[in-house]
């Protein structure tokens, strides 16, 4: 999390949040994300003008538009980049990027993928409800093969991809996976993302109670076997998704290993928490090693125009 | 009619496999002539390859300004058989040139290797001097003067220099002038480079001076020393880079591709000396959404592409329009389409696309520079129209200028004025009504800079209201379409008239000629010819495509007795633009669509043939 001056008062919860109307259907998991992101920036105390929430496109895209702060909700699957830009302009924001599993894994994968190699210091929320809900229910990157949900004509006969797989692949230095219905851990895994140093990623598994009939509620809940489909990591005193040593690559790959092996665990049991954490240095940071004097200030701060180009003339004399 | 610029310049060519060390020889030949008092104007011709096919840089230079090339050559400088006679032995079916033998002026000279060992008959040419050079043999002897003998084996790659310096003696040019060039250019780390190179040409001007009593018609001469003056020799890209830094720009994005990428990297070259951000993104969709992001924060934001990677920009250009992004501003630099198309040269294609970069209705502003001082000027005032209006700009550009080199003075930058447009002072920092997007009557609202307390807001690519949420109400979208669209009649009521035309010679002329562009050096030293052909001529050149100034150019269209269309694309595409604005047709076009630059032969003969009675369009080649 970027440095921010002590806040000269105390924020309350009611200042994240806008009077815009939100058109989300009922009973909709956005919601929940939704009240985590303005908890977390409300325990954080961040001040809401040093936010910058950017967005994709689709019902996730909204939510720049519900919370008080700087917004900017832009095209499909290109949320990253304008995140990456807004980030490199004044690195003293905290920089907040949200999308859907379409937005992300689908048209905008490949910068899913190159944030990751980034490391910018940002975090990246998905809700993922493996459909593409505002055109009415069509299948998403991470709707599996086989399923049907009710407004597809037939199954799908593509593969759902593993965005936590991908993540480790891509490099990100934090990955996690949370639940849109247990607001009180995504709130945590929200603060954790938005404190750690570098690109945090966070899955969100989300209800679309309109048009993904599988994934629903009940579903997580697992009415159907008589136990929660959510297994939750930090209950698992032996699990440590924490890179101690950067520099060992041996606990490094074991880690991801780890990760990855938790990542594929389907069916009944769906891990949700901190997957993987890696201390790296970020692009901000090297970027001001090459410029110095990004360590204290935003690149919005320093003189640029008042350049002398003229030893620029004097090369080409 | 020859001018005092065609009496006077020397055009001289090099060629060889790329990766041969051309561009350096060349580029060493043009700063000795700079430094001699002389203009230079030189083009590079290369492949779309890393190594081996054919690539020749023509340096034309003359002790009054140039700023074209002519067909002929009176200097050929070979590096290989296929620079003399081309690739019809390689390539039976589909030759891509027949070499430059036939280009050489009566009484030039052809600089080559001796050991090709060419029968002289086969240049079927005894009106030029051949001059076979040994090559290895000079190359040994300039290595055994800096204790290096032996070695030409592992310094083979400086035949180009051994060529270079043969031509030098042989244009009867001040050794010590090239000397001087080399030396300004291997410095530091290089300085054993520079010796082993000053010898080489010394080596090589001596053999040939010695060897050869003949010399081409053609000599080069340094003006006198008192008289030279001090000049600086550019490419675009330079131009474009400093006035980017001179700008303020904060952030350059960029994804590699040919020929915009030599200008991201000069810039990241300076980036640490000038606290410049340059980011290589993931490609170019990724580039203009970086940027837009960072100019909505508020800092200056460009990204460097050419038509290809213009195609992927599109969805961004048009979110930074309706979300009234200050910028950014996009460096298109055109090369020879559609598609991959021609991707090392020159095209003039991209206008049309340049005018409709986007689906629906939004406004921004294409300029076109036809030089290094309004690819400078331009490249900086591009930055005040983004703040200024909150538009996305293109500055249109060539590849022909990227590449070129030209001597020029120092540009000058003391008229630049920084203009960062209207910002939001917030009255309070708490909610206080801002609102992104008001209403007002020329349709520019402040932009809070995101980070201010009190100036909180959120925009988006969806239509929106004034405080940027989103909207489908039909007197929103109604007031917010005018809102935006009124901005272009603010930028066409306050741009200057110097970036929106440029009439060169009298306001009334027999002749004029229409053009756009890079094609502006061609037709400048054209416009010359034709005058001594006994024709009265002007020039007017559209520089602002959007907003376009149609008023004044149908008030010069319809002075004009008689009007040539020029461009360097199939269709005349700012024809299209002028017939769209004024209504006025130009019938009488000379387009070129070879991926090669006009030369000024072509832009003479071009005008002659359509202003005969057998065609009104002609297309010209450099076949």
């Amino acid at each position: 999390m970027p440095e921010t001056a002590t806040p000269p008062k105390k924020f309350s919860l009611q200042e994240y949040k806008t009077e815009v109307h939100v058109d989300w259907c009922p009973g909709c998991g956005d919601f929940g994300i939704l009240s985590s992101i303005q908890q977390a920036f409300f325990q954080l105390q961040i001040p809401p003008h040093r936010i910058a929430m950017i967005s994709g496109i689709g019902c996730s895209g909204k939510t720049p538009h519900y919370v008080d702060t700087y917004g900017l909700h832009t095209l499909h699957g290109r949320a990253l980049p304008v995140a990456t830009g807004a980030k490199l302009a004044n690195h003293q924001l905290t920089v907040v990027a949200v999308g859907g599993d379409g937005d992300g894994y689908g048209i905008g994968a490949g910068y899913f993928v190159n944030s990751g190699r980034r490391n910018l210091d940002m975090t990246y929320i998905v809700f993922n409800n493996g459909v593409y809900g505002l055109t009415k229910g069509q299948a998403s990157p991470t709707l599996g093969k086989g399923l049907q949900t009710k407004s597809m004509p037939d199954p799908s006969i593509q593969e759902g991809v593993n965005p936590l797989a991908v993540a480790l692949g891509a490099g990100y230095t934090w990955i996690g996976r949370g639940y849109a219905l247990d607001v009180k851990s995504l709130v945590s895994l929200i603060v954790q993302a938005i404190q750690h140093k570098g690109t945090s990623f966070l899955d969100v598994f989300q209800t679309c109670p309109v048009y993904n009939d599988l994934r629903t509620k009940e579903w997580y809940a697992g009415e159907d076997i008589g136990r929660t489909r959510l297994r939750r990591l930090d209950a698992d005193a032996g699990w440590d998704p924490v890179v101690r040593d950067p520099g060992n690559l041996d606990e490094v790959v074991q880690k991801k290993t780890r990760a990855l092996q938790t990542s594929y665990e389907t069916g009944d049991s769906l891990a949700v928490g901190l997957f993987y954490k890696i201390d790296l240095p970020t692009y901000d940071e090297q970027l001001a090693d090459k410029v110095p004097a990004l360590k204290d200030h935003p690149l919005i701060d320093l003189p640029l125009y008042q350049r002398d180009v003229t030893p620029l003339f004097d090369e080409l004399a | 009619m020859p001018t005092e610029l065609s009496r006077r310049e020397l055009s001289w060519v090099i060629g060889g496999p790329q990766g041969g060390g051309i561009n350096a020889s060349a580029e060493i030949y043009a700063k000795a002539l700079m430094r001699g008092g002389l203009h230079v104007f030189a083009n590079i011709e290369f492949h779309s390859n890393i190594m081996g096919k054919h690539s020749y840089y023509r340096v034309t230079a003359a002790p009054v300004p140039v700023r074209s090339h002519i067909d002929e050559i009176h200097m050929l400088v070979a590096l290989d058989q296929e620079t003399l006679f081309g690739d019809a032995q390689e390539r039976k079916h589909y030759p891509s040139h027949t070499g430059h033998v036939h280009r050489v002026s009566p009484g030039g000279g052809i600089v080559y290797d001796a050991d090709l060992k060419i029968d002289p008959a086969q240049f079927q040419r005894n009106d030029v001097h051949l001059y076979p050079i040994p090559f290895f043999e000079v190359l040994e002897e300039a290595l055994k003067q800096v204790g290096k003998g032996g070695q030409s084996r592992k310094y083979i790659v400086m035949r180009n220099t051994v060529a270079l310096g043969a031509s030098i003696g042989l244009a009867g040019y001040d050794d010590e002038l090239v000397f001087d060039a080399i030396r300004h250019e291997f410095k530091g780390r290089k300085a054993e480079a520079a010796e082993m190179n000053v010898q080489a040409v010394k080596a090589a001007a001596d053999y040939a001076r010695s060897h050869f009593s003949a010399r081409p018609a053609r000599q080069l001469s340094a003006l006198p020393a008192e008289q030279r003056q001090k000049r600086i020799l550019i490419k675009g890209v330079q131009a474009v880079g400093i006035a980017k830094l001179k700008a303020g720009l904060g952030l350059q994005t960029y994804y590699p591709i040919s020929p915009a990428t030599d200008e991201s990297v000069y810039l990241e070259a300076k980036g640490p000396q000038y606290q410049l951000t340059v980011v290589q993104a993931e490609d170019e969709i990724s580039s203009i959404n970086m940027a837009i992001g960072a100019a909505h924060m508020g800092i200056r934001a460009a990204t460097s592409t050419a038509g290809p990677g213009f195609a992927l920009m599109s969805e961004g250009f048009g979110f930074a329009a309706i979300t009234e992004a200050p910028g950014p501003v996009v460096f298109l630099w055109q090369r020879g389409g559609p598609s991959t198309g021609l991707p090392t040269r020159t095209e003039q294609a991209d206008l049309q696309f340049a005018l409709h970069p986007a689906h629906g209705d939004f406004p921004h502003i294409v300029i076109a520079s036809g030089d290094i001082e309004e690819a400078f000027n331009d490249s900086f005032e591009s930055f005040n129209w983004a703040d200024r209006y909150q538009v996305p700009v293109i500055v249109l550009l060539e590849k022909f200028l990227a590449s070129s080199l030209f001597t020029t003075d120092r540009l000058d930058t003391s008229t630049l004025k920084i203009d960062r447009g209207l910002v939001y002072q917030p009255v309070s920092p708490e909610k206080n009504g801002y609102r992104r997007h008001a209403i007002t009557p020329d349709g520019i609202s402040p932009r809070a800079l995101p980070g201010t307390a009190g100036g909180i807001f959120s925009t988006t690519s969806d239509e929106h209201d004034p405080e940027g949420h989103i909207t489908e109400g039909i007197e929103n979208r109604i007031t917010m379409m005018r809102k935006r669209m009124v901005k272009l009649q603010t930028a066409a009521r306050e741009i200057p008239e110097s970036f929106k035309f440029k009439l060169h010679g009298p306001r009334r002329a027999d002749l004029t000629l229409v053009g756009w562009g890079t094609t502006k050096g061609a037709i400048l030293d054209g416009m010359t010819e034709l005058e001594l052909d006994g024709f009265s001529v002007n020039f007017l050149q559209v520089r602002l495509m959007r907003p376009f100034p149609a008023q004044e150019v149908e008030a010069m269209l319809r002075d004009a007795k008689r009007a040539v269309l020029i461009e360097a694309n199939y269709s005349g595409q700012l024809g299209a633009l002028i017939r769209e604005q004024t209504g006025i047709a130009l019938d009488h076009r000379v387009l070129k669509y070879d991926g090669r630059p006009f030369s000024r032969n072509e832009i003479v003969g071009g005008v002659h043939e359509v202003l005969s009675e057998r065609t009104k369009e002609v297309m010209v080649s450099h076949a």
